[in-house]
């Protein structure tokens, strides 16, 4: 048995992911279903909206409507340091081969509303290498990365970002990269003078520079395999040889075709090396 | 005709672990539907449950990768801090978004897409718990017409898990964990 009402949403999701991409460009053909499905549904509870139908009218009339959806329906989910073994690694084991170079350039694909990039920048900073590094952060979605830009996070999440600094081997007291007010923790904006933002599609737009190192966590999960190996195809095409790619902790290059062009610098922590040509 | 394929979905968090340890002990290593069990545990513990189980457990216990295909012989341990949903064409996704009931992974998030990709054919089992988790993803799967079995509450090392899911699945079956491994077994042997 499988419920009529299943068959209907599935394939009015289908329609409406159709019409969005000729609408606003934005194509999400090939996005996991089952999440798409669990988002959507989440957005019209959140909406009160009845169906998909009723979503439909909504996002074609109201551009301003269509961003929300767009910041909802994509999962801008993140914290600092999330999994500190990953940015121990970065720490250890990558760093101090990048602060070989002259000048450092990387991307933060993906970047959200920016928790990562001060992660990484408080790192960059603490090994020496902020100044000379430009970092790159993009995201299909404006809004966020306005948020990226201004780095305010929840006070609240401190206590168990600090915690997760000293994991990555945080060098200095944690509360010194901050400022709070009004619940709130402002990052020092000279962490991130160097770092540019960027709308980037990595379901449709190209290659746009040369990067040491790659970060894009947790959001290929989002991906079927065909949007994913287009994806690892965009980070190999920009890559410097012998750059660096960091990956989420339970994504993997290994089911890809490029695979064989990279070596696994530390297995656990999902972060793979190019190999020369 | 071609068989449909099964998926079994097991949920727990207090209790859980001994639960299903004890529902999937005398499972041969051959057991023909894969298993995927969502155990709520820290986040942020990356401590391996294939530990707990590979001394107790004849099935691989493996932990879930994202867009793996389902298999026989397995069964799927949800990650710390994934949700894990399941796809129709058999494979896995993952997913960071928010908490649900408090939890990621969460019971709910993973039952609702085995209802929705595998329909009837889905069997959901909700253990021990101090959590609501799971009996809204029950639900769904009962709306299916899939099978839907709840531990014994008089049984589990907590009951608030199995009476939340036996209010909202009234019809459920209630069972101890040797009747639920009873019954997993003759699913085998058809």
């Amino acid at each position: 048995m499988k419920l009529e009402a299943d068959v209907l949403f599935e394939q009015a999701v289908e329609t409406l992911i159709h019409d969005i991409h000729a609408q606003y460009g934005y194509d999400f053909s090939g996005y996991a279903r089952a999440s798409v499905y669990r988002r959507i549904k989440r957005f019209l509870g959140n909406k009160n909206l009845a169906s998909v139908e009723e979503l439909r009218k909504s996002l074609f009339q109201d551009p301003y409507f269509f961003e929300n959806f767009l910041q909802e329906i994509t999962v801008n989910v993140t914290e600092m340091f999330r999994d500190p073994t990953f940015f121990l690694a970065l720490r250890e084991k990558v760093l101090p081969i990048l602060s070989t170079y002259p000048f450092i350039k990387i991307w933060d694909a993906g970047c959200s509303t920016g928790e990562e990039l001060f992660s990484l920048a408080i790192l960059l900073k603490e090994e020496g290498l902020l100044e000379r590094t430009k970092i790159y952060a993009t995201d299909i979605n404006q809004k966020v990365l306005k948020q990226a830009k201004e780095g305010i996070f929840n006070l609240a999440n401190m206590a168990s970002y600090t915690s997760a600094y000293y994991a990555a081997g945080g060098k200095t007291e944690f509360s010194s990269y901050y400022t709070s007010s009004y619940g709130s923790a402002k990052f020092d904006a000279s962490l991130v003078k160097n770092a540019v933002f960027y709308p980037h599609n990595l379901a449709t737009d190209s290659s746009f520079n040369e990067f040491h190192l790659i970060l894009c966590r947790n959001v290929l999960i989002y991906f079927n395999r065909e949007l994913q190996e287009r994806v690892f195809n965009l980070f190999d095409e920009s890559l410097v040889s012998l750059g660096y790619l960091g990956l989420g902790k339970k994504e993997t290059l290994a089911m890809s075709q490029i695979h064989n062009s990279y070596t696994c610098l530390d297995k656990s922590n999902r972060i793979y090396r190019k190999a020369t040509r | 005709m071609k068989k449909e394929t099964k998926v079994i979905v097991i949920g727990g968090s207090w209790g859980g672990i001994k639960a299903s340890q004890e529902i999937l002990k005398q499972l041969p290593a051959s057991y023909g539907i894969p298993i995927v069990m969502v155990l709520h545990r820290l986040r942020n513990f990356d401590g391996n449950l294939q530990i707990v189980f590979e001394k107790r457990v004849a099935l691989q216990v493996i932990e879930v990768e994202e867009k793996e295909k389902l298999q026989a012989g397995y069964v799927y341990v949800a990650p710390s801090n994934y949700h894990v949903l399941l796809e129709k064409d058999q494979t896995f996704s993952l997913d960071v978004s928010e908490l649900e009931n408090y939890s990621r992974p969460a019971i709910d998030v993973t039952f609702t897409s085995a209802a929705e990709a595998f329909g009837s054919n889905t069997i959901g089992i909700v253990l021990s718990g101090a959590s609501k988790d799971g009996s809204a993803g029950l639900k769904e799967i009962a709306a299916r017409g899939g099978t839907v079995i709840v531990q014994d509450p008089r049984e589990a090392e907590v009951d608030t898990m199995p009476l939340a899911a036996i209010a909202s699945v009234p019809g459920c079956q209630i069972m101890n964990s040797e009747c639920i491994q009873a019954f997993l077994l003759s699913l085998h042997d058809h």
